[in-house]
């Protein structure tokens, strides 16, 4: 490979990073008060209110049933909105983050369903408030699970930030995309390929090491 | 390899024992051990025509039922009855866990149904609860579960480390502060679920099935600690359990619930003496022990003409007015050699009760006459055994 093929390599690998990066922490900052609701506002939850509880979900699963590649394009005009442009890392922020938080609320909105409805009585017994109960029992006790559903979250999102490169996105998808398939440049596949395989290897084992850290008490 | 570090002081031991009252008391409603330290402040409870009805699949389901009682503060009061009888939801009305469909319930004299949110977290500072499976958090340490109550009444962290380490002492976990439940054990679990439990110095304690997931040992040590904290805190002690030996080693008084109404209601020691109802002798039948087999197969309904024989006796002692088995009289009484076959005493609040099984001279006098005696409640002769040889 060519030093401009490895520069633009790193380019590229830059580019994943803080678009993946950016819509993550998005995702992790909006999902995770969202799951929260689903949870409370559910029948028999700690604040039920069953028709807040249908419509949130049913948003959620719109958002989940759309393909990302068909979201990327459907969501152009509120991208244009947002950032003021369509293309490049921060136009495909957008979408990413918007598909990332509903498919990440579900994850941790099914962690959070499991903490022990005996927990949430021995808070109550004690006077715990309804936050008291979301900070002190449902969060930390749900945290291994939302912290290995946030790395699922993220590995699939640097699998979908490939198909941002349609919106002229750069990142590691697009150069395989441009230089691989179009140009048929075998090398630089094989080798976004590997790079994404240690990206990715490199988020799972980071999110699993966090995982055995917080259950191993 | 030491044992477990809370073993080190072992607690059962400078429990008092339960002191009796007078043997002789009269069988009325004031008829408690002497001794229970009487605090002034509150932890009564009073169920009103309290009824809870589920709506399930099926239709209504009736769980509770025109339930009126008075639990005295300071008792240490017991709630027995199977499974699906309703012992847990009536516990739960106490901090409002559960809501009454109708009735009333009152702490204290004040109706719970009255209460706003902040007053019902205020009634669950002076209640506290535990639970069968401890419902420790265990993302936190030992320190922070029981510290939690304290942090979010919006405690000083001064206050709150010398208020847990007090606790923690008192339930015998120095040491284990910044252990994560999950390296405790059950009775130790347990022992940080009380300590959280009376972190608000509440005037009742409500326990869940509190030692139905421990092992026999475990259970003595922990409704041991139990007993200590009624003596030496002076609150009153809620408890709901499947076992009547629970009842029988700490309460004062007992319910016995069936399908949701009271099947009887009294002092331990009267309605384990004297079981009135089918539910209670159902569950009273696990501690009773039945006539042996062996002695069961040599029982002759007549004195054998050919042989010598004795005839067989049960005396049952129901720990009413002060009837004991006393030996010496009974020997006496029955002139000539006795041998007694077998059979059990026990001691509840001071009162004799069980049941003995005596072989002796086939002669006067009558079961009756030993009741005219005073010296069991009730005789009755079983058959008769011929002589061995």
């Amino acid at each position: 490979m060519s030093p401009i093929m490895i520069d633009r390599l790193i380019e590229a690998l830059l580019d994943t990073v803080l678009m993946v990066g950016t819509s993550a922490l998005i995702a992790l900052l909006a999902g995770i008060p969202l799951a929260v609701l689903l949870v409370l506002t559910a029948p028999g939850g700690v604040l039920p209110w069953p028709r807040f509880n249908r419509v949130a979900g049913a948003i959620v699963n719109a958002f989940r049933a759309t393909p990302f590649i068909v979201l990327l394009v459907a969501l152009i005009p509120l991208t244009r909105l947002i950032t003021g442009t369509t293309i490049g890392i921060w136009a495909a922020v957008v979408p990413l983050s918007i598909s990332a938080t509903p498919f990440f609320a579900r994850i941790a909105e099914v962690s959070l369903r499991e903490v022990d409805a005996g927990l949430i009585e021995a808070a109550q017994a004690m006077g715990c408030r309804r936050r008291h109960i979301v900070w002190h029992v449902l969060l930390p006790e749900a945290l291994p699970g939302i912290v290995g559903g946030f790395t699922i979250t993220v590995v699939s999102m640097i699998g979908a930030s490939a198909m941002a490169g349609a919106v002229g996105a750069g990142g590691l998808g697009d150069l395989a995309i441009r230089y691989g398939y179009q140009r048929f440049d075998t090398t630089v596949m094989a080798v976004v390929i590997v790079v994404l395989v240690a990206l990715v290897s490199l988020v799972q084992f980071t999110g699993d090491f966090w995982v055995r850290r917080l259950k191993g008490r | 390899m030491s044992a477990t570090p809370w073993a080190i002081a072992p607690r059962t031991s400078f429990v008092p024992a339960r002191t009796p009252g007078p043997p002789d008391a009269p069988s009325t409603s004031a008829d408690t051990p002497a001794d229970t330290p009487r605090r002034p402040a509150g932890g009564s409870v009073r169920f009103e025509q309290v009824g809870k009805t589920y709506r399930a699949c099926a239709g209504p389901v009736q769980a509770l039922e025109g339930i009126s009682l008075d639990i005295r503060a300071g008792s240490i009061f017991g709630i027995i009855g199977r499974s699906g009888a309703g012992k847990s939801s009536l516990l739960r009305t106490i901090n409002r866990l559960e809501r009454p469909s109708s009735g009333r319930v009152l702490v204290d004299g004040q109706d719970l149904a009255t209460l706003d949110e902040d007053g019902l977290v205020q009634l669950r500072r002076r209640v506290g609860m535990i639970f069968q499976h401890f419902n420790l958090l265990s993302a936190k340490t030992v320190f922070e579960n029981v510290a939690l109550p304290l942090r979010v009444a919006g405690a000083k962290p001064q206050a709150i480390r010398e208020r847990v380490s007090e606790l923690l002492a008192l339930v015998g976990l120095q040491g284990k502060h910044d252990a994560y439940p999950g390296r405790l054990s059950g009775g130790q679990k347990q022992r940080v679920g009380i300590a959280r439990a009376l972190v608000h110095h509440p005037e009742i304690l409500l326990c869940d099935e509190a030692t139905s997931a421990l092992d026999p040992e475990t259970t003595q040590s922990i409704l041991a600690l139990l007993r200590d904290i009624n003596r030496q805190l002076g609150l009153t002690i809620v408890l709901i359990t499947h076992e009547m030996g629970v009842i029988r080693e700490i309460c004062d008084e007992v319910l016995v619930l069936e399908k949701g109404r009271i099947a009887e209601t009294g002092p331990v020691w009267k309605v384990f003496g004297a079981p009135a109802h089918d539910a209670t002798r159902a569950l009273l039948r696990p501690l009773e022990q039945s006539l042996p087999r062996e002695l069961q197969q040599r029982l002759l309904a007549q004195p054998p003409a050919d042989r010598p024989s004795r005839r067989v006796l049960e005396l049952v002692y129901t720990g009413e007015g002060g009837i004991e088995p006393d030996l010496a009289r009974l020997a006496a009484a029955l002139g000539g050699p006795v041998q007694l076959l077998h059979g059990g005493v026990d001691r509840i609040q001071g009162h004799s009760h069980g049941r003995l099984v005596i072989a002796a001279a086939n002669a006067q006098p009558l079961a009756a006459e030993l009741e005219a005696l005073r010296l069991c409640h009730h005789a009755r002769e079983l058959g008769h055994v011929a002589d061995h040889d």
